[in-house]
């Protein structure tokens, strides 16, 4: 966290509500999302109650099951699942189209729209992960017994989830944290992952400060939890005796009364995820308010890009996801990762001044005044020819950059490149920054006119997002199936490591 | 009854002592700072109630289906003599599977109080430690026996120690499931933690009876369902940083007194329950009462002590950082509340040792100011 935005959480309790963090917003928000809202059974692994699916806050699909832990019943609720999903997926495969030639890069696909699914949480996305995991291997191939829709399901599932570990993509989002980034509130980052909590904080019911609002939602009964967790209480008062009375009735043969308590379960089921739709609608027109990023755009190029090739995959006959990332392939995803997530930070700090404060307080960017310039220094290059390299020094009040071998750009002017060169402190808490262009500053015949700012005019520094010239791993469906099968299966581990997180 | 013993009895009042088991004392170690919870710990109040009759009632706990599908586990595992698990323990350990021997230390219906049991688990646990080396043996529902603050707390786990060779180890079912090798990290390290309480019981009980607590294995075995489905797998987790972790809290609750001399006298968390069984004590009183004893919020309380939800409202009222969480309290270091922090940021003098947050905090006040009037 920055002190930035540490302060702003002081500030939301004073003025009891929220308070803004970010001016834009840095994931794209297709037109029809599919929103998914789901509950599933305490100590069973995934066992799926009931959910909530669909495009429109109107338009929902519930699905319920009467019984978890019976198998039949959870395969049921997969392929009525897979029935609402796939279809949804299948139309934006649909705009597959010809990207032309570019440049360096060969004429290629590109699905011109594509899936997003909004959760509750991140708690949502860690179980639709499980989920993924449980079913995509379900049925083997050529086989008619199984419904096949439910193995898909569940290579999608795996494939949103997979995504969602990326910062800076669109297709899996979870609410909690979207609403998190874009306001602070007065609580903790603990109670941050409460929806209802931080709609609380945000939108206050009128009359009532944040702490007043939050403190109300968290009566379970009128705000039942967001899911895939249920209420305790509401298991043993509501559901457990319902579930116990209808099994009774279908073993009995008592069919007049298996029927009711089935619609019982059902609205019972129904009642604990209709405030959780309501809210994810909430919160998304509240995320739909605040205007897009530049760079979201191109982010969400990417998103279509991965879309497009994990379709492929699948037309073409690829395997599911394997088992277990074997050591390469998760050292591969780790160093993706990184970088994306740094990639994803410089790019949010060029599109918001938000962000770029933020990043002021850390000392991984700094702004200040030119007190001193050299447009016209020269060096000569490790090929003895001379070569334009201006200098320039700013005067900042921000803490000291803390990188040095970084390339640095000004959002104001992104042509030029520059690296800190010096720093020098001075008094009250003032430092001397010299920095040096690096690019974009032409030759020294040419030398280009606005590479170095004028003396006392404000400028403002921060890392230039780029991919570090690392080469891109091959992404999983291009890598050989000989290097991602299935790790054989081991039955006893050190879980030592597991514990340490 | 020594006078420790008095002095909490009273200040637990007329309410029977609630039973520790291996959960209470693993929540011991969560806030370890924190003298409110140790005091009620130790005199074995029960924290649910007390933090509902003071009008803060806090719920948290397991659904019934998560507690049903453990016991409904842990039979399984144990089936057959426990059969199963001992040769799923030996292929864990490389070792052959030779004959079962299990030793069951409770029958069903066995009514003999905790002391004889807890006897009963020395006599037969002290004999086999004696006894040599063995091929493997599991003992069942062992009666354990841990000093807490001064009072004998009986731990009696759904637990198996399983002696192997010369060692001893602690085994502990649980029904998480451990999916493509990997389980939730959160209920690891509560499974280790809870582990840990039983072997430091368990070492407990052969240093007393004069053998050495080096038998008892500081790894312990986690049996867990494997992937989807009811497959167990025994997993040897090294217990060893929770073991010293939970010994030092211990080591703690037996400085209990010290805490005990700096209550105000008549302090109680008597619940004054009428002749129905009714409690009858204010809220305001009682509350009163528990707010003289410090306490130590953090937003961590909210999952593991019944009394987060009175904590959390005193740390509001004193505008306390607490509330939000560490990473606040960590970058206004030196600075206790809200009042003071914004104050600093906005301008007012700071004393000599807050120069440094005082920077920090008109730094990103200026900041947002700026951001404030770009956004308007
Ligand atoms: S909730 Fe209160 S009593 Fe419990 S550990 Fe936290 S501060 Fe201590």
């Amino acid at each position: 966290m920055s002190s930035l935005a540490a302060l702003a959480r002081l500030h939301a309790t004073r003025q009891g509500r929220a308070e803004r963090l970010r001016q834009v917003r840095h994931h794209h928000l297709v037109d029809e999302p599919l929103v998914l809202v789901i509950l599933t059974m305490a100590g069973e692994a995934a066992a799926p109650l009931a959910c909530m699916v669909g495009t429109g806050r109107r338009q929902s699909t519930l699905l319920t099951v009467t019984q978890p832990r019976n198998r039949d019943q959870r395969r049921a609720f997969y392929a009525q699942l897979a029935a609402v999903i796939l279809p949804h997926i299948r139309r934006r495969e649909n705009t597959l189209q010809q990207l032309p030639a570019r440049p360096g890069k060969p004429p290629r696909q590109r699905c011109a729209d594509a899936p997003q699914i909004i959760v509750a949480n991140h708690a949502t996305v860690d179980y639709l992960s499980l989920v993924g995991r449980s079913i995509r291997f379900q049925g083997p191939p050529n086989t008619t017994e199984t419904d096949p829709s439910i193995a898909l399901l569940g290579r999608w599932l795996t494939f949103f989830a997979e995504r969602a570990e990326y910062p800076g993509s669109s297709m899996l989002l979870p609410l909690t944290a979207q609403l998190a980034a874009h306001w602070a509130t007065g609580q903790s980052i603990l109670e941050d992952e409460s929806l209802s909590k931080l709609l609380a904080w945000i939108e206050p019911p009128a009359g009532l400060t944040g702490v007043q609002a939050a403190l109300r939602s968290e009566n379970p009964v009128l705000f039942p939890p967001a899911g895939p967790a249920t209420d305790p209480t509401f298991d043993a008062v509501e559901l457990e005796p319902r579930m116990i009375t209808h099994q009774q009735a279908l073993a009995s043969g008592d069919h007049l009364t298996a029927a009711r308590t089935a619609t019982e379960l059902q609205d019972a089921l129904a009642s604990q995820l209709r405030p959780t739709w309501n809210q994810v609608w909430d919160g998304l027109a509240l995320l739909r308010a605040i205007p897009q990023a530049a760079r979201s755009v191109r982010r969400w190029e990417d998103d279509r890009d991965h879309f497009t090739s994990h379709s492929l995959h699948i037309t073409r006959g690829g395997a599911p996801q394997p088992v277990h990332d074997q050591a390469v392939d998760a050292a591969r995803r780790l160093a993706r990762l990184e970088r994306a997530i740094h990639m994803f930070e410089d790019e949010q700090a060029l599109d918001d001044p938000f962000v770029l404060a933020e990043r002021r307080t850390v000392g991984t960017a700094f702004a200040g005044v030119v007190v001193a310039r050299e447009p016209d220094r020269q060096v000569t290059s490790a090929k003895g020819r001379r070569i334009l390299r201006p200098r320039f020094t700013i005067r900042t009040e921000d803490p000291p950059p803390i990188a040095r071998d970084q390339d640095l750009v000004d959002p104001e002017r992104p042509r030029t490149i520059v690296r800190v060169r010096e720093v020098l402190p001075e008094q009250q808490d003032m430092h001397l920054i010299t920095v040096e262009v690096t690019a974009g500053m032409g030759s020294v015949s040419r030398p280009a006119a606005d590479a170095v700012p004028e003396l006392d005019e404000l400028v403002c520094y921060t890392a230039w997002p780029s991919q570090w010239g690392a080469a891109e791993f091959p992404s999983r469906e291009q890598t050989p199936w000989t290097h991602t099968g299935p790790s054989a299966p081991q039955t006893f581990t050190d879980l030592s490591e597991a514990e340490q997180t | 009854m020594n006078t420790t013993t008095t002095r909490l009895n009273a200040l637990r009042g007329g309410q029977p002592p609630v039973n520790h088991n291996a959960r209470t004392l693993v929540g011991l170690s969560v806030n370890p700072g924190c003298a409110r919870r140790a005091l009620l710990d130790a005199c074995g109040a029960d924290k649910g109630t007390v933090a509902r009759q003071a009008g803060h009632p806090w719920q948290f706990g397991q659904s019934r289906f998560a507690l049903a599908r453990g016991n409904a586990f842990e039979q399984q595992v144990k089936e057959y003599g426990g059969a199963r698990l001992l040769a799923l323990l030996r292929e864990s350990l490389d070792l052959p599977v030779e004959q079962v021997a299990y030793i069951p230390l409770k029958s069903v219906g066995d009514s003999t109080g905790r002391e004889q049991r807890y006897r009963q688990t020395c006599r037969a646990l002290v004999g086999a430690a004696r006894g040599g080396p063995d091929p493997g043996t599991l003992y069942d529902h062992p009666m354990l026996r841990l000093n807490v603050g001064g009072n004998d707390v009986y731990l009696e786990p759904d637990l198996i120690a399983f002696k192997i060779g010369d060692r001893f180890y602690i085994v502990e079912i649980k029904s998480f499931p451990v999916i493509d090798r990997q389980a939730n990290g959160a209920q690891v390290a509560a499974a280790t933690r809870q582990a840990s309480i039983y072997v430091i019981a368990l070492q407990d009980l052969f240093a007393t009876n004069g053998l050495d607590p080096e038998l008892v294995a500081t790894s312990v075995f986690l049996v867990t369902p494997k992937d989807f489905g009811n497959t167990p797998i025994a997993t040897l987790v090294d217990a060893r940083k929770q073991i010293s972790m939970l010994n030092r809290q211990l080591a703690r609750m037996d400085r209990i007194d010290i805490l005990l001399d700096l209550l105000p006298s008549g302090l109680t968390f008597d619940l004054a329950v009428d002749t129905t069984g009714v409690p009858t004590r204010p809220a305001a009183n009682l509350a009163a009462d528990l707010r003289r004893i410090p306490a130590r919020y953090r937003p961590e309380c909210m999952a593991h002590c019944e009394l987060a939800g009175l904590c959390r409202d005193e740390a509001r009222q004193n505008a306390s950082l607490d509330v939000y969480g560490q990473g606040v309290v960590d970058i206004f270091g030196g600075v206790d509340t809200t009042h003071t922090a914004l104050a600093l940021a906005e301008g007012r003098q700071p004393s000599d040792d807050q120069a440094g947050v005082a920077r920090t905090l008109r730094h990103a006040e200026r900041l947002r100011a700026a951001l404030a009037e770009g956004a308007a």
